[in-house]
């Protein structure tokens, strides 16, 4: 069964809840219940804490180092150049993410019009 | 929408209050709603929303329709299973296929959920409060609400919460039809620079949202494991950085309490 075998209206529909939804929603139940049993301030949750967050910095690599779309065209050294200077424009400059969204964006855009 | 509103009212109503208070307890419990929906305006929100502009774009271009985009950007909300799916479905995967590969992309939810469950719920908050409110945690919800819920008193983080999730999803699903419908078209660089907002605010909010050294460790050695770990494994990068990157931060905490005690 693929997204092309049936033609009535609903098919897409199903084929969404199914091979979507159902397999997103059930990892956040089962986080729902794993959470439900680690307290506050313990040991098993700062360890869930951090796989949680070394899976999200995960993600940033994953959207810095191997972006998809038109980040893609542009150069790795480009990409890590100007995540690395609004980072350091963050710790310098008082630590508010606006800051290092624009020093970021502002590193981006000169290299890919100098380019 | 109809079978959502009891479990706003429910995840409002969920009190231990006696029932003379209940009007005002209400009352207070909508007021927190509104200020976590409000946070729609905030920057981070903004940001998912150039992100779910360039999701619309994707999903013209592989023939999904308007309805259907925006029923997948509602009933899955989280925007890399999306776009694993619209790749199954242009890539003629059958539906189990579609459904595992939807399914690997989407187990960074569990632990990241059940971390952010123990900083959500309050004394009497219900499973099914819990499960309910659970749909909206995707990596945007998730920054954003570890980042703010500990400024919240304890027994509103739901009602917070639910205006925040709700809101955010709403929002976007939104965004996805009408720009859908504009088709609108930016050139390259215009994308690119939206494209690298997610990541830049990620970046520094998550660092920022950090209440113990653990946080920046796990942060840093996932930022660095991911490419190694890319480069041997890419079917379960995410997966392998986090399980990873969670070993090396608890041993870095057993070092620290060791050397502290010791």
């Amino acid at each position: 069964m693929t997204w092309q075998s049936l033609t009535d209206w609903w098919w897409p529909y199903l084929f969404i809840l199914l091979a979507g939804w159902l397999p997103t929603d059930v990892w956040r139940f089962i986080g729902v219940f794993i959470g439900g049993r680690v307290s506050e301030e313990s040991e098993a949750l700062i360890a869930v804490r951090a796989v949680a967050t070394a899976l999200v910095a995960g993600v940033i690599a994953q959207l810095i180092l191997y972006p998809s779309g038109a980040l893609a065209e542009t150069s790795v050294f480009l990409r890590t150049g100007a995540a690395a200077a609004g980072f350091v424009a963050y710790l310098a400059l008082g630590r508010r993410v606006i800051i290092s969204v624009i020093a970021g964006e502002a590193v981006l855009l000169c290299g890919l019009l100098l380019a | 929408m109809a079978s959502v509103l009891p479990f706003i009212a429910e995840s409002m109503a969920d009190s231990g209050l006696p029932s003379h208070h209940a009007d005002e307890n209400v009352r207070t419990r909508f007021s927190w709603f509104l200020s976590g929906a409000s946070l729609i305006t905030s920057i981070p929100a903004l940001i998912l929303m150039t992100a779910h502009v360039g999701f619309a774009g994707f999903a013209s271009e592989n023939g999904v329709t308007l309805l259907q985009a925006t029923f997948m950007v509602a009933i899955i909300w989280a925007l890399p299973a999306n776009i694993v799916l619209i790749g199954a479905i242009a890539g003629g995967y059958s539906l189990f296929g579609a459904a595992i590969a939807v399914g690997l992309s989407s187990i960074r939810l569990m632990p990241m959920v059940a971390a952010f469950v123990p900083e959500m719920r309050g004394p009497k908050t219900r499973k099914i409060t819990l499960l309910f409110l659970s749909h909206f945690i995707a990596v945007t919800a998730w920054v954003m609400g570890m980042d703010r819920l500990k400024h919240v008193p304890r027994d509103m983080r739901t009602s917070y919460f639910a205006g925040l999730g709700i809101t955010l999803t709403l929002t976007n699903t939104l965004v996805v039809a009408v720009v859908y419908v504009l088709s609108t078209d930016f050139p390259p660089m215009v994308f690119a620079a939206l494209f690298f907002l997610t990541p830049m605010y990620f970046l520094t909010s998550l660092w920022g949202s950090a209440r113990d050294r653990s946080v920046h460790v796990a942060m840093v050695s996932g930022l660095l494991l991911f490419p190694v770990i890319h480069s041997i494994a890419p079917a379960y990068d995410l997966l392998l950085t986090g399980v990873v990157g969670g070993i090396v931060t608890m041993a870095y905490v057993h070092l620290a309490k060791r050397s502290a005690t010791g």
